[in-house]
């Protein structure tokens, strides 16, 4: 029970909630290691947020119910980085651009490119890199 | 041993042996040269990646009134109208109206004339503008309307370079970042890329354009095409290993076919970050097995194919012709090439595993019999030197 685990997640601030240090208490009051990937305020005050979270299981459920009270959209499934397939070409423009091979070839004999959510770190050089659009940013 | 029309009527009796170029390695070794040479018909070859001098003559049939088109847009990119009335020729690089191109360094270059042709093929409706200054026998001078390729009477595909046989590895000695149209290339030698599908690829498998030449009947990202002519730029007087296979770029096609009948998953608009915009296309191409020298020809691995490393700080832009080293596709593809003792990552822009798909595609489609092969009516220049751009006063 009090194995710590590492979570993904995406929070997406509304408008009212981006003056608040939330982040703050997830680390102060929930004893939690915070590793922000990606952070964004739009110009209509919006935020987005991007970031690993470590801590036992127990304290990451009621962090994010604290987190929840502030209206926070949280999301485990929609990452901020999209890689389409159907856009996909499987050249291999992405293959050095991408720091931590969460883009990659898998099977060395079809050489399709696969992405490895997991490993993807957001740092966005994919989208430079792709000649055919398919990675690209929710925000 | 084999004729074409032989090869041809085994197609059309359903009983043709056809193998792709990346599976016949194997076959040949198993049944040696000779009688895999009686047994198999058709060796399926193809290519994927972008190929800048690629485009397509459309006609839109006559408005009433009528108008000789003298200039023209499609989806704000610029055409050439310089033909007939309603003809236009659009292509691949072709930037948008307006496009910043490179004033905000790197350009973005988001759509353009390959997407255009991206969107053409896949039966999306485009905004056609056209300007006019108006004779007595077409009065229109301006016309703003939308079409899909149903409405045009011909969009046919004219490509005057397709299939690069080889090509360079493109690598930055510099201590800056660079933008080129081999991709996105680091400083120091941090990165380098390829673009061939190696031992799949169509003159790679006919190194000596023994097979492939003029009226060739090739699959054109899936419509039925032709070979109509070398390749600009095409040269057989190049350097050859002891397979004949050139070790460096060398030959090339000039390929036609009706973009009404083409697959869209293989006509694909290209922006390359701070270069510019292209097309990829898949191609296949069929080798007729027609004796044991040809079979033997397709029957190479990526470790007989080697390609040049250049430096594109420098000595690319400068034309100095100069070569880092020689690698071999079996190493590009393990990922990592070692160059002067440094191991560089490895990239590409060209798609194997979609060039793999369009040489399975062609085979089932010669399987079934609803592809056939034509014999040439004039080979590929073997010896033909190129020539270089001088730059001088008038003489």
């Amino acid at each position: 029970m009090n194995d710590k685990v590492t979570k993904k997640f995406l929070f997406f601030f509304p408008k009212c909630e981006c003056e608040k240090p939330i982040i703050y208490h997830l680390v102060k009051d929930y004893n939690l290691i915070v590793n922000v990937f990606r952070a964004k305020v739009t110009p209509n005050e919006e935020g987005y947020l991007v970031l690993d979270i470590t801590g036992t299981q127990e304290d990451i459920d009621k962090a994010l119910e604290f987190v929840r009270t502030f209206k926070v959209a949280i999301s485990t499934t929609t990452k901020g980085l999209n890689w389409n397939k159907e856009k996909c070409t499987h050249c291999g423009a992405c293959l050095t651009q991408c720091p931590t091979n969460a883009l990659r070839i898998t099977n060395p004999k079809t050489r399709e490119i696969s992405f490895d959510e997991s490993k993807c770190i957001e740092c966005l050089a994919c989208i430079t890199a792709c000649p055919f659009g398919a990675c690209d940013s929710v925000f | 041993m084999k004729t074409y029309e032989e090869i041809n009527k085994k197609i059309e009796s359903g009983k043709a042996v056809v193998l792709t170029a990346e599976e016949v390695l194997d076959y040949v070794n198993k049944k040696g040269l000779e009688s895999a040479a009686k047994e198999i018909d058709v060796v399926t070859t193809a290519t994927f990646g972008p190929m800048c001098s690629s485009g397509c003559f459309i006609n839109f049939g006559h408005s009433k009134p009528r108008i000789r088109i003298s200039e023209a847009w499609i989806e704000d990119v610029p055409v050439y109208a310089g033909i007939a009335a309603v003809d236009v020729y659009l292509g691949a690089t072709q930037l948008r109206y307006n496009d910043p191109a490179n004033m905000e360094y790197p350009g973005l270059f988001k759509y353009g004339g390959g997407h255009v042709i991206e969107d053409l093929v896949g039966g999306k409706s485009l905004q056609l503008f056209a300007l006019s200054y108006g004779t007595d026998d077409y009065p229109l001078k301006e016309l703003r309307t939308w079409f899909t390729i149903n409405d045009l009477n011909q969009a046919i595909m004219v490509n005057p370079r397709n299939c690069y046989q080889n090509y360079n590895v493109a690598v930055n000695a510099s201590d800056k970042r660079i933008y080129t149209y081999m991709g996105i290339l680091e400083p120091n030698m941090g990165n380098a890329n390829y673009s061939s599908a190696g031992r799949l690829s169509p003159l790679l498998n006919d190194p000596l354009y023994e097979t492939i030449g003029i009226g060739t009947s090739v699959w054109l990202a899936g419509a039925h095409g032709h070979v109509y002519a070398e390749g600009t730029q095409h040269t057989g007087d190049v350097p050859r290993n002891k397979l004949d296979i050139p070790t460096s770029g060398a030959g090339t096609l000039a390929l036609t076919a009706d973009m009404k009948k083409m697959n869209p998953k293989f006509v694909r608009g290209v922006s390359l970050r701070g270069y510019g915009v292209s097309l990829a296309l898949g191609i296949a191409i069929p080798i007729p097995i027609l004796n044991p020298t040809v079979l033997k020809r397709t029957c190479i691995s990526d470790r007989d194919i080697l390609a040049p490393v250049v430096d594109y700080s420098s000595d690319y832009p400068n034309n100095t012709g100069k070569i880092l080293a020689h690698v071999t596709y079996e190493e590009l593809r393990n990922g990592t090439i070692t160059i002067k003792g440094k191991r560089i990552p490895v990239g590409s822009m060209s798609s194997y595993a979609m060039a793999l798909e369009a040489a399975h595609l062609l085979a089932d489609e010669i399987r079934r019999k609803d592809f056939l092969l034509s014999k040439p009516i004039a080979m590929l220049p073997k010896s033909n030197k190129l020539n270089s751009l001088k730059i001088k006063r008038r003489t």
